[in-house]
């Protein structure tokens, strides 16, 4: 297997251009599966203490971005660097994780779950179980502690396992499809969790193929669609992608007012839609008022996610997202 | 990097929770009382051959007496065995001897128109037992009753009865030796049939619950083979501590002692700990392959379909191994040395026929090596085939899947 190192430094902590620390750093990663390439060429820089979403359809590749940038696979060519690490499995214990498939062992109490998982990462059994206790009595489902799994409903075990994940206070979260088969009001309960994390350092990572979650949770996105990222970046600027979006209606139906309008204007109803003009708002409210249009509302809308999704990533992908069984949206 | 202490740990963590999940289940009780089955058809399927071999080779005493001494002591010999069936050892006249004469005991046991394991000579009132050091310990008493029953039908006295040791020939211990070795291959083979089998399912668990993906992020694979494969251990010891206690406890219930076995080379402290050594090494070696295997299988169904090509395997490595034994000293012998998984088997017969340690030493070192090689590289070919998204992967089936991989690595 040959990974390609390129000219990425290779040791101590990462940086972006912009002196910002990196907790996940990730270049040209590729993986292919019996001929079929997952993931194309990924790049990811995710700042430490940053809520960041991997957003795609499902089959993008995001389980398979997430399983090489957690260690459980090897990516076929790339470089990857996870809070320092060459080799994310070096530091395991800093990370938690919580697949899409959630599983646990049905036997075992919810305590023992708990504890079981914080083991995995390192911690003394004992003191796992302990803190499996207060985790559940802090969110409310102390009187379940020593129900065994089997005996709970789909939601309680997910919490099980979500408290297990961030039982050993990792630096790292790396939630797949979090708010899948989650209630509203669960996903509500879910969203703070995850603000919470972040708002005491720890940076999270998780894959969606709802826009919604990661419009509302996220300072940062990559878009994956066919195993490619055609963005990274701040949530702002993937909406930048797109000129805002002017609604007018004027008062007139005509007049000399029509040529400050954009090729692009499309007059529906009452109103008119365009994308504002990049000479901005000032010069076509002048032609406006001088041209007599009589301007009785004029709005001028910032491109929401779903937009910016469909410019970056194209129709079919957007259309593959909103398909992406699931969760509720 | 991870450490070997990490890895230790997180083996343990594993370990512990395997251990737990299995010993405390109720299904543990059938895998306790699993071995009963088989022993009770063995029992009534062996109690036919058992009673035409006993009729062969029934401990027999050889009389060399007076005439009437002689045909008392056979007299006392029915009367006894009427009262405790099949505990009293089988009588013959010697042929050759002069009643009343003096006679030769110890050519008479070398004798082999007339085998016999002991010889009482002398008169009633002073017998004399000439016979192998355990023999005399076992018959000294059944002798003396006998010896006292034929002077008197309520006897009063007991006349002590003088022992003349004799030690077995040569050749009789290298024949000993031998069957001590194909009884301890036996034993070996049934116990790692038995349990070596059960690691094939052993991931299939994690698979169905969904935990495998948990568990590979948080520790290294090969920890986690690792892990499994020493709670089954475990489990085994557990099992065979059970069995052996109430095997024990049900012979010494009925008052038998278990069928005399010659001596092993090297002793039987050491024997018995070399045997613990080598069914450590010979499970963890049919485990870690059949864990591997068996880490490609995602459904039951196609466990239960690898378990007989598994079964064959144990087999054919058994009866190798049994063939090596009848060949000592020739290429097939080291080969069933040198090959890792018959290697235990071999070397536990090796230690019941030459004294020398140094070879168990270095025989242990390379099953050992051989344990590390085949759980990482069931390890990697684990994580390689069976971590991984994308299409398709689950309608092939396992051989497709080790195939497919053996040809890309």
């Amino acid at each position: 297997m040959k990974i390609e190192l390129g000219d990425w430094p290779v040791s101590g902590n990462a940086v972006d251009a912009g002196g910002v620390e990196l907790a996940i750093e990730a270049r040209g990663l590729v993986k292919r599966f019996d001929g079929f390439t997952a993931v194309d060429g990924v790049d990811i820089a995710v700042p430490k203490g940053a809520i960041y979403g991997i957003l795609g359809p499902n089959g993008a590749g995001k389980t398979t971005t997430l399983r090489m940038l957690l260690g459980i696979i090897d990516p076929d060519q790339g470089y990857r660097r996870v809070l320092g690490a060459e080799r994310p499995t070096d530091v395991a214990r800093r990370i938690g994780y919580l697949p899409e498939e959630r599983g646990l062992y049905p036997a075992m109490k919810a305590y023992e779950a708990i504890g079981f998982l914080a083991a995995l990462r390192g911690m003394p059994l004992k003191e796992g179980r302990r803190k499996g206790r207060e985790m559940l009595e802090a969110h409310g489902l102390g009187y379940a502690a020593e129900r065994q799994i089997r005996q709970m409903s789909k939601g309680m075990a997910q919490t099980v396992q979500l408290l297990g994940t961030l039982v050993h206070e990792p630096d790292l979260v790396v939630l797949d499809e979090p708010f899948s088969g989650l209630d509203a009001l669960n996903q509500g309960k879910l969203e703070r969790m995850i603000r919470d994390l972040a708002a005491r350092g720890t940076t999270v990572i998780f894959s969606t193929h709802v826009i919604a979650h990661a419009e509302r949770l996220c300072d940062q996105i990559a878009i994956i669609a066919g195993g490619k990222v055609p963005f990274a970046g701040p949530v702002d600027l993937a909406r930048d992608q797109l000129r805002p979006q002017v609604r007018l209606e004027t008062r007139a139906q005509d007049g000399v007012w029509r040529a400050a309008l954009p090729a692009d204007a499309r007059h529906e109803g009452a109103f008119w839609y365009f994308t504002l003009p990049e000479t901005g708002v000032e010069p076509l409210l002048r032609a406006l008022i001088e041209g007599d249009a009589g301007i009785l509302s004029l709005s001028i809308e910032r491109a929401g996610l779903h937009d910016a999704f469909v410019a970056i990533a194209g129709e079919a992908a957007a259309r593959a997202l909103e398909e992406s069984p699931g969760e509720a949206k | 990097m991870s450490t070997f202490g990490d890895k230790l740990r997180a083996m343990l963590v594993i370990a512990r929770r395997d251990f737990v999940a299995v010993v405390f289940s109720k299904t543990f009780i059938f895998f306790l009382i699993g071995p009963v089955f088989p022993v009770l058809v063995g029992g009534l399927a062996g109690s036919i051959g058992g009673r035409v071999q006993e009729n062969v080779d029934r401990p027999t005493i050889g009389l060399a007496m007076s005439a009437g001494d002689t045909q008392a002591m056979l007299a006392a010999r029915e009367e006894l065995d009427g009262r405790v069936p099949g505990m009293i050892p089988e009588m013959v006249v010697l042929k050759g001897a002069t009643p009343g004469a003096a006679i030769d005991a110890r050519a008479a046991l070398a004798n082999g128109d007339t085998p016999v394991s002991a010889v009482v000579s002398g008169t009633l009132e002073a017998p004399l037992m000439t016979a192998p050091r355990e023999r005399a310990r076992q018959w000294v008493g059944i002798v003396s009753n006998l010896a006292a029953r034929a002077r008197s039908a309520t006897p009063t006295a007991y006349p002590d009865v003088a022992v003349a040791e004799v030690a077995t020939s040569v050749a009789k211990v290298k024949t000993g030796q031998i069957f001590t070795a194909q009884g301890s291959q036996v034993v070996l083979f049934l116990l790692t049939m038995l349990l070596a089998g059960m690691v094939l399912s052993n991931l299939v668990e994690e698979k169905a619950n969904k935990i495998i993906e948990v568990l590979a992020a948080a520790i290294p694979m090969d920890a986690m083979f690792m892990g499994k494969l020493f709670a089954m251990l475990a489990v085994s010891l557990v099992g065979i501590a059970v069995w052996g206690g109430v095997g024990g406890a049900i012979v010494l219930a009925g008052g038998r002692s278990l069928p005399a076995m010659s001596v092993p080379a090297v002793g039987w402290p050491l024997f018995l700990t070399l045997g613990f050594v080598y069914f450590t090494m010979a499970y963890l070696l049919m485990g870690s392959l059949f864990l591997s295997i068996g880490g490609m299988a995602t459904t039951v169904r196609e466990v239960q379909t690898l378990s007989m090509p598994v079964s064959m395997f144990q087999l054919m490595v058994f009866f190798f191994s049994s063939y090596a034994l009848s060949m000592p000293g020739t290429w097939v012998e080291w080969l069933s040395i040198g090959f890792p998984v018959s290697s235990p088997y071999a070397m536990l017969a090796r230690a019941a026929q030459y004294p020398q340690v140094w070879p168990h030493v270095a025989a242990l070192g390379w099953q050992m090596l051989w344990v590390i090689v085949i759980v990482r590289s069931g390890a990697q070919l684990f994580r390689r085939t069976v971590m991984k998204s994308g299409p398709a992967t689950g309608s092939k089936s396992v051989w497709a899947r080790v195939f497919k991989r053996a040809k890309a690595y």
